[in-house]
């Protein structure tokens, strides 16, 4: 199973992060703060997140495809995920960072 | 105060220019200026085309740069698409005119958690505009974002500030949008664009398929309401108003021979203008053809280009039927000067075939086009359509100018051309058929041509193996009479007038003999009295003579008296001064 197998490599390998944030709104502060605390909780020495400022960079904005700020992209490991918000709701990141099963999702509030 | 004072440009709303042939003459001036504008329609009625068309113009036409957001093609595949239309997009994007941006979202790879905004299409979006100082937007099709972002509510929120936002920017912006079931757009982006709305359509009735353009709402500005038909051709996107096409072409007077030497003396002695549009309507068979014949084959002659339309027979046919009355079309086609196009509009489409036409008469440069017949066009009940469309082709070729022969079958005798297009018509010429005796002739009359002195006769139209012959008609107390009928009655004419002359001479002969004979009853008369007079002088003398002997007389009688001679002194000295004087 794909899943299983993605969730097994997810559990091993280095996490490349990348969380794209429009200025110091209440949403980039939040999701900055969130991210942090997921990654340590989670993803502890295996990790590296970048936070770029989609003002000071606007062309990466085209590069990477961004529409909506927040947005974290998952770069490593495949396959790339786009999660966008203010990553409050913390089962559905680690969902899209693969560390969690899409159907449990809804269980932890 | 003045209450009529007309409004300066200054005061109306200001428009930025689409560059797309017809639709600033509608909206007066294009859509407006730093406001977004919605395009909407289903698929496939051109609104990718009618957006990038008003960009490439911008970046050409107008010196105002544009940006391209395309929500559903890549950059690469809108590049190729406008190809065809002769745009080279990666030379625009290359000078800074132009930016394409392709907005790609994968709904599977996102995960949604928790409150965002879309600040990042903003970022987008103005370093886009910033990049190349853009003055025109476009937005195709942003309601893709619905199928992309889960959240509708933080998507309308968004785009309400997305058009805000637009107009703060002051960019000319064009949004797209997909027709919804019973509404504009499917998302209702009809409710935040609320300065334009222009509707696209693409319908197919009787098998044929027209596009139309509405233009629903556009605040502050005076506008077009109706259905315009706009066609999508090899140099683009073009809506037809029916008023639209230049009135302000140049106009030549340079007049042109019709190749019938007759027909130039009807039409004040020259011919045709050149640049004008010439109808020759009638039934079948009345020969309708033969005059355009006459009329290529004497441009030809004189070295002009002319492009023949023919819709019903085959250049083959054409030019064997003219061979018969003695025009040899065959051998301007060999020298290049007369081109057939010989297709059927049915074949294409009205639009199609408008295309083919436009891009005919761009390739080959004829002076003369020849459409044969005009009627072909109509197809079931499509006179409306055919009507416009027949407009906008005569108006591309008199601003070119080219001077058009048109014919058209007429289905009664009744002068009606079927679609009403008289207005565009500078010289119309109808053939009829005169059934008289048991014979059909021909006739010919020109029933209106602008500018020039024209004739009002009615001609006998004939097809002989030399050409094209007008006769003069018989017009007696009988009414008009033609062919065998006219020469009988021209012969009858004759004989009667023959004996009118011998007559008028016989009385003249008898009138000369009186007169002789009168003038020697005169001289004979005179000799008489002239005899008479003598006659009577002489006798007058010899009257006076002896009267004054007889006195004399008396006279020496009294002396030789010796008497009565005091009284009768005066009487005497009388009678002296008479012999004196005799």
């Amino acid at each position: 199973m794909a899943f299983e197998k993605a969730i097994e490599i997810a559990e091993s390998a280095n996490y490349l992060l990348r969380l794209y944030v429009a200025g110091t709104t209440p949403y980039s502060v939040r999701a900055i703060a969130n991210i942090k605390l997921i990654c340590e909780e989670y993803l502890q020495d295996r990790y590296e997140l970048e936070v770029v400022d989609l003002y000071k960079n606007p062309t990466l904005a085209k590069g990477e495809q961004i529409i909506a700020a927040p947005t974290l992209i998952k770069r490593l490991p495949l396959p790339l995920h786009r999660i966008i918000g203010d990553l409050s709701v913390v089962d559905r990141v680690l969902v899209g960072l693969d560390l969690r099963k899409a159907k449990n999702s809804n269980l932890v509030k | 105060m003045d209450t009529q004072k007309i409004p300066s440009p200054t005061l109306t709303l200001p428009k930025s220019l689409t560059g797309i042939q017809g639709l600033d003459e509608i909206t007066g001036g294009g859509i407006p200026k730093g406001r977004p504008t919605l395009v909407c329609g289903s698929a496939g009625c051109g609104k990718t085309l009618f957006a990038m068309e008003f960009l490439v113009h911008g970046a050409m036409l107008y010196d105002e740069p544009g940006v391209f957001f395309a929500f559903e093609e890549t950059e690469k595949d809108l590049a190729i698409n406008v190809v065809s239309l002769g745009y080279d997009l990666d030379k625009l994007v290359a000078e800074k005119k132009i930016v394409l941006d392709h907005i790609h979202i994968e709904r599977k790879e996102i995960e949604e958690t928790g409150e965002y905004d879309l600040e990042g299409l903003f970022i987008r979006l103005n370093y886009a505009i910033d990049s190349i100082g853009a003055k025109r937007v476009v937005l195709d099709t942003i309601e893709t974002l619905f199928s992309g972002l889960p959240n509708p509510l933080i998507l309308r929120s968004e785009l309400r500030r997305l058009f805000r936002w637009l107009k703060e920017k002051g960019v000319t912006a064009i949004v797209t949008g997909e027709r919804g079931e019973g509404t504009l757009t499917r998302q209702g982006l009809e409710e935040y664009v609320s300065d334009c709305v222009i509707v696209l359509d693409h319908r197919v009735t009787e098998q044929s398929s027209t596009r139309r353009l509405r233009i629903v709402k556009y605040r502050g500005s005076t506008h077009g309401t109706n259905e315009y038909p706009f066609i999508i051709e090899e140099n683009g996107f073009s809506v037809l108003p029916i008023t639209s096409i230049g009135l302000d072409h140049t106009v030549l007077s340079e007049r042109i021979s019709s190749g019938i030497p007759r027909l130039d003396t009807m039409l004040d002695n020259k011919g045709y203008y050149r640049g004008s549009i010439v109808l020759v309507s009638g039934t079948a068979g009345v020969g309708k053809s033969s005059l355009a014949a006459c009329f290529s084959d004497a441009a030809c002659a004189r070295g002009e280009q002319v492009l023949y339309f023919a819709l019903e027979e085959s250049p083959q046919q054409i030019m064997r039927n003219m061979r018969s009355i003695g025009i040899d079309l065959d051998q301007w086609e060999k020298r290049g000067l007369l081109m057939f196009h010989a297709k059927r509009p049915t074949f294409y489409g009205l639009e199609s075939y408008l295309t083919a036409m436009h891009k005919a008469v761009n390739d080959f440069k004829p002076r003369v086009v020849v459409i044969d017949p005009l009627s072909s066009f109509i197809i079931g009940t499509n006179q409306f359509e055919a009507k416009s469309m027949i407009m906008r082709m005569v108006d591309f070729l008199k601003i070119n100018p080219i001077t058009v022969f048109m014919t058209h079958l007429t289905t009664g005798v009744n002068d009606f051309t079927g679609i009403d297009i008289s207005s565009l018509i500078d010289t119309w010429l109808l053939l009829r058929d005169i059934e008289i005796g048991g014979e059909r002739n021909r006739g010919m009359y020109i029933l209106k041509s602008r500018g020039m002195a024209h004739s009002n006769q009615i001609r006998e139209f004939r097809l002989t193996e030399h050409g094209v012959e007008l006769l003069d008609v018989y017009v007696g107390p009988e009414g008009v009479l033609t062919g065998s009928s006219r020469i009988t009655k021209e012969a009858q004419e004759k004989a009667g007038q023959l004996l009118r002359s011998q007559e008028i001479e016989n009385k003249q002969l008898a009138l000369e003999r009186k007169r002789k004979a009168i003038n020697a009853q005169i001289d004979f008369l005179k000799a008489e009295f002239d005899a008479e007079e003598v006659e009577t002088l002489n006798d007058i003398e010899l009257n006076k003579l002896r009267e004054n002997l007889l006195l004399q007389d008396r006279i020496d009688m009294a002396r030789n008296r010796k008497g009565d001679i005091i009284t009768n002194k005066n009487s005497i000295n009388k009678a002296r001064g008479n012999i004196a004087k005799s």
